[in-house]
């Protein structure tokens, strides 16, 4: 078992490297099905839950991915949606509350050969795993994060979480929740992540085009998927899942176009805002202002951020897609091209003797 | 290893005032006088450089072959308030031509850069102990800021003492008057002029100081000149001064042959953990937080890249542990340092390794506790929190280093056992052995035992439908470690995680019966870790009799121990000393050891945990003598413990004056654990 990465030189390049390079491909013409990473567990979700759909999603596209199934590991925290890995028939760890972004970064910086995913949820990677979870972002380690947003705490039986609203009655805040929420995207591009999108885990398809640009970004990709816990939190993303009413509200952000959306005779555009600021007027009174034209590319996360405050408590216009996707050399392949070339330098793998020379230092002596 | 002298328990050195006479020098220079052993300590304001000096004094020393022993201590400020008590920083060191145990219970000369030097210190010194001060610093408002109303160097307060009072700061700036350098900058250097000084009163090579000095400031031409000529000057000074009568002389100690140097506890626990993981063939992954006085191992790790060692500094202790979870889940040697405020976070993190079942070193450097504590200063107390810190039945084995040097040996060995039996390990070392250093045999790698992470590769099992299958949780029936099967290894995945899992197949399952077999095969596989027995240095007296008193000690308090157990037996007590290497499990034949002595001893930096943890296992009365100063025991309080003991000891003819049921504990009361009972 070899665990010594592949040597990478970092160019320094925009989209040079895509996430999975580097780990092992299945041979030329073998392809792998979503029964390949269906384990035989018993899925334990509640019915009707919405981690169902993720977990389809995820299995029906990793054979897009043509990586050997040996290669990929998901590793999860603590929470309904952490116990995923039994699910997936990978290499899996369902670890601690909070810590999985942790474990990956040391798994993903050891291995250059694995496609890591995390799968977490909006109060383990929010609120227990917080600081992991930023971290990570800043730092760039080619991962996958996968936060299932029920806005609801399941596992421990619906207590109100860091993305519940303000005023949410639950069992542990039966006055309301006081507590103003995170909004995952905003953060996320306030901690420096290099990659970010939203989707809906009703929205195979959409789920799946941003699962696709996820694994092809090389470093964090951060993926908010707004996820239905039908026991604790029922129909918190109703309002978008509605036909009718998801065509008025859903901002589908594609790089390169004009941010537009809204029901037929009822468009939407995203303008700018005097204060540099965006926002969603109806598009027959845009007028002469500036429709935003999306950037996913754009260095500056700034739009990209104001894009992310467009979503309110009301849900009445909310962006998905893929809000952020440039490109920054990755913490775990700067690691090993630092160790790399240390050892490349010296000639190779230490011998007995190297470390010798090591441990005697420069300032010995002799007795005889 | 440790350095033995031919004759181990040769009493404490003798003195200045009571060796040899001086003798004249080839040279033509002053006459020198052969002392066996002298005791300095240099103290000064924090940023006076004072460990500077003391490391170099070291350095010296150890090219000499002296044996010696150093003790570093400095406050948990970087700049504390200047010329205050709380901002003194020392460094004080043994040295001698014969075994040293410890850095010395007290120095024999003591170099005060400042007042506030001095007042530190000055109770520690014997009547008749030379000082050195530096009188420039004795000023007014110097002498105020720590209460004294006159000058100590001109009160007569110190007539018992031999006082050089010498005008070090100012030697120093005539000394660099043409150097350019502005008076303050020039001031800087009279470390470097107290150096010199030293350094001819104690006859020490100087080239590799001076090799030092240009490397360290080869970038500042101006200021490396400036600490050379200072160096130079003070080394002069000595020379010419009427001052200094005789300079001393201390002869190289009669060390076994092979190749030395002098290193101290954490860069030695660096290079034992990187030595250990080359032998495994395993890349060694450390994640780790800074954290007094544990971040040296990680800069030392952080410049041996190119042995195949990553270092990622985390956001925090639980990433820092996570992150070595990790990367030994992906086939590498995880590794986490830390002290005792860090190993509480990483509590939950190590329990998830105890259930995964995979190889991770934890190395917890103690220092002085509860809460933040005494950052800079030794203890022992942690040894319960690495033995039961964590939440459930989670066992764990736990390792102690013993002396700056054993570091070395002790990370081998937490790195041995965690990769051979799949199980996270806390290794114990401390403030005093982490900056604390001595001379050093060095190891041969190709020496060291061969570690085998024995990766799973192929199938070991067989599915419910009969074909071949990983089981995640089939042990090997000699260690009970499961197999440790890496990512990247065709038909071996599996997920692990941190619910109870069934018996070989490693699925969920909360089946109580389960849970308890699993518990107890957790708590097997760590009882089961092969230990040695424990050495037992109990000599036989000439008229066959033997010790009825027992001085056991575990990690740093191995130097004092020796120390006063030497020192005790030369006053003719007969006294037994052990040492543990092995908290958990503990090595075999303890509990017989125990009871065959009449007492045992057992000084330990803490409230008495090692004791609490002997008197459960073992139902043995050990008599306990815990101390948390901070600082080292000595070996004079620790010989004064075992003289107590011994006299204090009634006649065993006599019957036991004290109460039956402490006096016999024994016999039935001794059961076996639950854990016992299911090996
Ligand atoms: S509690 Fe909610 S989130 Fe958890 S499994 Fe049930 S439906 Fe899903």
């Amino acid at each position: 078992m070899t665990t010594t990465p592949t040597r990478t030189t970092s160019l320094g390049l925009p989209g040079v490297r895509t996430g999975t390079e580097g780990v092992p491909r299945l041979p030329e013409g073998t392809n792998l099905t979503k029964k390949d990473f269906t384990a035989a567990n018993e899925v334990r979700w509640c019915p009707g839950c919405g981690d169902y759909a993720v977990l389809a999603a995820v299995q029906g596209f990793m054979p897009e991915l043509g990586l050997r199934k040996e290669n990929i590991v998901c590793v999860s925290g603590i929470g309904c949606s952490s116990r995923f890995p039994y699910y997936l028939d990978t290499y899996g760890m369902h670890s601690i509350h909070g810590r999985a972004p942790a474990i990956a970064t040391g798994l993903a910086t050891s291995r250059a050969d694995l496609s890591v995913w995390v799968v977490t949820g909006d109060g383990d990677a929010l609120s227990i795993g917080g600081n992991h979870l930023i971290h990570a972002m800043r730092r760039n380690v080619n991962m996958t994060i996968l936060l299932f947003n029920n806005r609801i705490y399941g596992l421990t039986k619906g207590q109100y979480s860091p993305t519940s609203e303000v005023g949410k009655v639950t069992k542990s805040t039966p006055a309301g929740s006081v507590d103003a929420p995170f909004n995952p995207v905003s953060l996320a591009l306030g901690a420096e992540a290099t990659f970010v999108a939203r989707t809906l885990d009703s929205d195979r398809k959409h789920l799946t085009s941003v699962l696709r640009a996820a694994a092809e970004h090389r470093g964090t990709s951060l993926v908010e998927i707004y996820q239905n816990c039908p026991i604790f939190n029922d129909g918190a993303f109703d309002v978008l899942k509605d036909r009718d009413e998801a065509q008025a509200r859903l901002v589908r952000l594609t790089d390169g176009e004009q941010v537009r959306f809204g029901r037929e005779g009822e468009e939407k555009v995203v303008v700018r805002t005097a204060g540099g600021g965006v926002e969603a007027v109806p598009a027959a009174e845009a007028g002469g202002r500036e429709v935003v034209v999306h950037d996913t590319g754009a260095l500056d996360p700034s739009q990209a951020f104001s894009l992310s405050r467009l979503d309110g408590p009301s849900m009445a216009h909310v962006p998905v897609g893929v809000f952020r996707s440039v490109s920054r050399p990755t913490y775990d392949d700067l690691v090993r091209d630092q160790v790399d070339s240390a050892r490349e330098e010296s000639g190779g793998p230490a011998s007995d003797a190297d470390l010798d020379a090591l441990i005697a230092g420069g300032d010995t002596w002799v007795v005889r | 290893m440790r350095l033995e002298s031919p004759t181990p328990d040769a009493p404490t050195a003798p003195r200045a005032d009571e060796s040899e006479a001086p003798h004249a020098t080839g040279s033509g220079g002053k006459p020198v006088q052969r002392v066996s052993g002298v005791v300095i300590r240099f103290a000064g304001d924090s940023g006076d450089g004072m460990q500077l000096t003391g490391d170099r004094f070291t350095a010296e020393t150890a090219t000499m072959g002296n044996a010696l022993a150093t003790l570093p201590s400095f406050p948990a400020e970087i700049r504390a308030p200047q010329g205050t008590l709380l901002g003194v920083s020392s460094f004080q060191l043994q040295f001698a031509d014969h075994v040293v145990l410890t850095p010395g219970d007290s120095p024999d000369v003591l170099v005060a850069m400042n007042p506030a030097a001095l007042r530190a210190n000055i109770a520690d010194l014997p009547r008749g102990g030379v000082i050195i001060a530096d009188s420039d610093e004795f000023t007014k408002r110097s002498l105020q800021k720590v209460g004294y109303t006159v000058s100590p160097l001109e009160d007569g307060s110190l007539e018992s003492f031999q006082v050089h009072a010498l005008p070090l700061t100012s030697m120093t700036v005539e000394a660099l008057k043409d150097s350019g350098l502005s008076r303050k900058d020039s001031e800087r250097a009279k470390n470097m002029f107290a150096l010199g000084m030293l350094s001819w009163l104690y006859d020490r090579p100087t080239q590799a100081t001076e090799k030092f000095i240009a490397t360290k400031f080869a970038k500042k031409p101006a200021v490396r000149d400036a600490n050379l000529t200072a160096f130079r000057a003070g080394w002069a000074f000595g020379e010419t001064t009427e001052g200094f009568a005789v300079r001393y002389e201390v002869a190289p100690a009669e060390h076994p042959a092979g190749t030395y140097r002098n290193i101290t506890g954490s860069t030695a626990l660096a290079y034992g953990l990187a030595s250990a993981a080359h032998k495994a063939g395993l890349p060694l992954v450390l994640g780790s937080y800074p954290i007094t006085p544990a971040s040296d191992i990680l800069h030392a790790l952080s410049g041996m890249k190119r042995f195949g060692v990553t270092t990622l500094q985390a956001e925090d202790e639980i990433a820092g542990v996570g992150i070595a979870l990790g990367a030994s889940f992906g086939g590498s040697l995880g590794v986490t340092t830390t002290s005792g405020p860090g190993l509480a976070l990483k509590a939950e993190t190590i329990g998830l390794a105890v259930m995964l079942e995979l190889p991770l070193v934890v190395v917890d450097v103690q220092r002085g506790g509860p809460s933040t504590g005494l950052p800079t200063k030794t203890e022992q107390a942690d040894l319960l929190q690495a033995m039961y810190g964590r939440n459930g039945e989670s066992p764990l084995p736990v390792v102690a280093a013993s002396s700056p040097t054993d570091c070395f040996t002790a990370a081998v060995e937490a790195v041995r056992i965690a990769v051979t039996y799949r199980t996270p390990v806390i290794l114990l070392s401390d403030g005093y052995l982490a900056n604390g250093s001595e001379p050093w045999a060095l190891p041969k790698v190709a020496d060291l035992p061969a570690i085998d992470p024995a990766f799973a590769t192929a199938h070991n099992g067989a599915g419910d439908d009969g074909t071949p299958a990983f089981r995640p949780y089939l042990r090997d029936p000699e260690t009970l470690a499961r197999p440790w099967a890496v990512p990247g290894t065709p038909g071996l995945a599996h997920r692990i995680g941190g619910l109870e899992k069934a018996d070989i197949t490693g699925e969920i399952s909360y089946e109580p019966e389960n849970h308890e077999r699993m518990t107890g095969l957790r708590q097997a596989k760590v009882d089961g870790v092969s230990v040695p027995p424990l050495e037992v240095d109990d000599p036989v007296a000439p008229d066959g009799s033997r010790a009825r008193v027992l001085v056991l000690g575990w990690g740093s308090t191995y130097g004092p121990i020796a120390a006063a157990v030497r020192d005790a037996r030369a006053e003719g007590l007969q006294v037994a000393r052990a040492h543990l290497r092995h908290l958990n499990p503990f090595p075999p034949g303890l509990g017989d050891v125990l009871r065959s002595y009449d007492r045992v001893v057992l000084p330990e930096m803490n409230g008495g945990q090692l004791a609490l943890l002997l008197r459960a296992r073992y139902l043995v009365d050990v008599q306990s003598h815990g101390r948390v100063r901070g600082r080292p025991f000595t070996a004079g309080e620790l010989t004064d413990v075992v003289r107590d003991a011994v006299t204090q000891l009634p006649d065993p003819q006599l019957p036991d004056p004290r109460p039956a049921s402490a006096a016999a504990p024994s016999a039935g009361g001794v059961t076996e654990s639950p854990q016992e009972a299911r090996r």
